[in-house]
């Protein structure tokens, strides 16, 4: 596959780990923020080729994962009912709600469909125009725009049968958490790619300088985050602290302005509690009044519920690059993907199922 | 399923007034919809980054290239210090 | 009051319908046309026609084999098969994995009432088809219709009896290490397939499901020579499953080449796009076998003589270590384990 096969080369691969080996001369810890990139590296073993000094810890970029329970909880209330399509991503449907999960729903009769895209869901709408559509619109910057653009065609078509819950977080706040936290010894960060190819990366200057932390920008094939990595460890040797991009073949410094532009028509930021997290300021997106007609959780208004966490589960810590996935108690135990504690470990970007599907082979040394 | 993949252009589908930019991508032999409202400028033949069914970016075949051919002159660099006395 | 004697009134509809209705499963006039209409003329052979409750079958030489299986896929129809061919295929492939010929089929159909006589009409020719093409009769069967609701359309049972072969002596206890696993072309096509048409996921018309009769590729492989420890074709769960069933029941370990894994670039580019692994995805024609180290080429070159093994090829061995675990080696030389397939992703495929 073209532009995916010459980023996995072994020959390249190697190449780059033997000047890392000769770059990195002293103990170092990074965190690659996005869970695509967490999921690479692991699977593909490198975090085990690259020298032991650097050390890599997982950040909070799997946004299942930060998904709050109470919006878990919100959509699992809505999609019991009969008049109700709920549609969402796939890997949402086995996060653990405070007492089930989207595939228990839809197993009780629900009416619950995996879509590949948002648009799918406006498609969905006008088939069935008795059929309250709603959308669970989870992501990062990179899915916002596609989440936007399904309500503005949407509304192009005069579609009144569509609704979304908006659930959408923001990368920097978050790594403003970690690089803020007690106990942070994160000192440089390879960013997300894909959200960086729809926001730019003007921000991470601003970022870098005020943190005094290198932050290099990749893509998430095995290639480029050794790349990144050999990029971000010469700064930290050398005691830079810029905002770099290892993957300019599809990331531009101001980013993608016509995602930028549907995004502010339809939403607005606001503050957010992540899961595990707490409330992050200014880190999560919400409708603009114009859209508040498609609110789904104004649309189908419930009582407030109690959503509480299982006690056990510290996804807090293990988001933030605090503790590994492998060395939580309940990892393997009381945790498995098919009996979750916490979203990590059920979500296709979740560190805990990154070291369960790809990791406890070479752990096991 | 929120994965970017790359995927070349095979047709940009002629549109109505109401309906978003598309056309149809192709990844290794699958051919799907994608909308195309976002890049505007990317023509047939043209790569893009594909998430959720929105093409995202562009791929910037220069760059691309570019990249490629640093990266392989990695370690042929180093070799040629090693062989040179 | 008078006395009358209270006859129930089975609610036998008096117009033609041209969908399945509940008076046709309840073994009156409108059954025995079913019966006789639609499935009799299909599957005609000396067994089936005298309409008893079951079939008297000539003695076997040697053991019998027996299998049985449900066919539940949704949609009905997809591109490369169909629910009706597949369970025909399903119960040949069972058997021949087993190391049987396969000899007779009994074939349960039940049918949700609203269900289109048509659409009967098409599944059934195609396991009619199915049949006669393996050189397999249908020599007994039933017929049951449920309430709408009750069933999704159509679900098939097939019964496959079979000939226990002398020539093939396989079973998990034959697997020594440095064993090789070979499989017979590319994987994950068949539930690529059903996934992309059950789901409208709209990926073109390029996926294709890989249904097939495996009992003619077996003979090849068994009269190579090849020295065949086990024999598996796999289905739901895909390679992953039938490996970590292997791995469960003794104690070495399975050490799988990624390079080496078969994979079309359509399924490929299907499994990036829609983030799945190919080693857990569902085949329906596709022959798993672990054989000897040694005669492995010749499995491999006898595979590849006929049209369902042109892409067989060796994906790993049995590794000399106790770990009991399904290992793959990367291109980057690193090891990672291979999950048991956890079962929710890909439901309704076979």
């Amino acid at each position: 596959m073209k532009y995916v096969d010459e980023y996995r080369d072994p020959r390249l691969a190697e190449r780059l780990v033997e000047k890392l080996h000769k770059m990195v001369t002293r103990p170092w810890t990074v965190m690659e923020v996005c869970g695509g990139q967490t999921h690479t590296l692991v699977r593909s073993g490198i975090d085990r080729m690259i020298p032991p000094d650097l050390r890599l810890v997982h950040g909070p970029g799997c946004p299942v994962c930060v998904t709050p329970l109470e919006m878990i909880d919100r959509a699992l209330v809505i999609a019991a009912r009969p008049e109700v399509t709920f549609c969402s991503f796939g890997d949402m449907l086995r996060v653990p709600g405070t007492a089930r999960d989207l595939l228990s729903v839809r197993a009780s009769g629900g009416d619950v469909r995996i879509v590949y895209s948002p648009l799918d869901a406006v498609t969905l709408a006008q088939k069935n125009p008795k059929r309250e559509v709603v959308f669970f619109a989870v992501g990062f910057e990179t899915t916002a725009p596609a989440t936007a653009l399904a309500l503005i065609q949407a509304r192009r078509l005069g579609l009144r049968n569509l609704s979304i819950l908006a659930a959408h977080v923001l990368v920097l706040p978050a790594m403003e958490m970690v690089v803020t936290a007690p106990g942070n010894r994160v000192q440089g960060f390879l960013a997300a790619g894909h959200v960086c190819a729809v926001m730019g990366y003007e921000a991470h200057h601003e970022f870098a300088a005020r943190h005094r932390v290198p932050i290099v920008l990749t893509g998430f094939e095995p290639v480029d985050l050794l790349e990144g990595l050999l990029m971000l460890s010469t700064q930290m040797e050398q005691g830079r602290h810029e905002a770099e991009n290892q993957y300019a073949r599809s990331v531009s410094e101001s980013g993608n302005r016509h995602a930028q532009q549907v995004i502010a028509e339809v939403y607005e930021i606001c503050d957010r509690p992540w899961r595990g997290l707490g409330v992050l300021p200014h880190s999560g997106l919400r409708l603009r009044k114009e859209y508040h007609d498609m609110d789904a959780e104004r649309r189908f208004a419930s009582n407030t519920f109690a959503s509480v966490e299982p006690r056990e589960c510290r996804s807090g810590e293990i988001l933030i690059g605090l503790l590994r996935p492998d060395r939580c108690e309940a990892f393997g135990t009381r945790c498995t993907p098919e009996q979750p504690l916490g979203a990590p470990m059920v979500s296709s970007e979740g560190a805990c199922a990154a070291y369960w599907k790809y990791g406890r082979a070479q752990r096991r040394v | 399923m929120c994965l970017g993949i790359p995927g070349r252009i095979v047709e940009r589908c002629a549109t109505d007034g109401a309906s978003l930019a598309a056309g149809f991508v192709e990844f290794e032999g699958l051919r799907r919809r994608v909308c195309l409202e976002l890049v505007p400028n990317a023509q047939t033949g043209d790569y893009v980054i594909v998430h959720a069914g929105i093409a995202i970016s562009q791929i910037n075949a220069d760059e691309a290239a570019r990249l490629l051919g640093y990266l392989r002159a990695i370690g042929e660099d180093d070799l040629a210090q090693e062989i040179t006395p | 009051m008078t006395s009358s004697s209270f006859t129930p009134q089975c609610p036998v509809p008096h117009v033609e319908s041209d969908s399945i209705q509940l008076a046709h499963g309840e073994g009156a006039r409108l059954t025995r046309r079913l019966i006789r209409e639609e499935l009799l003329c299909a599957f005609a052979n000396p067994f089936l026609s005298p309409l008893a409750d079951s079939a008297t079958l000539p003695a076997v030489e040697g053991p019998i084999v027996m299998t049985t299986d449900s066919s539940v896929v949704s949609p009905l129809f997809f591109p490369g098969g169909n629910i009706g061919s597949l369970a025909v295929y399903s119960a040949i492939n069972d058997l021949a994995v087993s190391g049987a010929f396969p000899l007779y089929l009994s074939l349960a159909l039940i049918l949700e009432e609203g269900l289109s006589i048509d659409t009967l009409r098409r599944v059934v020719a195609s396991i009619s088809e199915a049949a006669r093409t393996c050189g397999v009769p249908i020599v007994t069967g039933d017929t049951k219709v449920v309430p709408r609701g009750a069933a999704d359309k159509l679900f098939i049972c097939t019964t496959g009896i079979g000939r226990q072969r002398k020539d093939v002596d396989a079973g998990v206890q034959r697997v020594r290490p440095s064993d090789k696993i070979l499989i017979s072309g590319t994987m994950g096509d068949h539930g690529l397939a059903v996934l992309s048409a059950r789901e409208g996921l709209d990926l073109g018309d390029n996926l294709i499901s890989d249904s097939a009769p495996l009992h003619d590729l077996v003979d090849r492989l068994l009269e190579s020579g090849a020295e065949v420890r086990f024999m598996r074709d796999p289905t739901r769960g895909g390679v992953a499953a039938v490996l970590h069933e292997l791995v469960e029941q003794f104690s070495f370990a399975i050490r799988l080449d990624e390079a080496s894994l078969p994979i079309s670039p359509v399924a490929r580019g299907a499994c990036e796009l829609l983030g799945l692994d190919a080693l857990h995805i569902a085949n329906e024609g596709k022959l798993l076998a672990v054989v000897s180290e040694k005669t492995a080429g010749a499995a491999i070159e006898a595979l590849r003589g006929h049209p369902l093994g042109a892409h067989a090829t060796i994906i790993g061995e049995i590794a000399d270590s106790p770990s009991a675990e399904v290992l793959l080696v990367n291109r980057f030389g690193q090891v990672r384990n291979i999950d048991e397939p956890s079962g929710a992703p890909l439901p309704r495929i076979c």
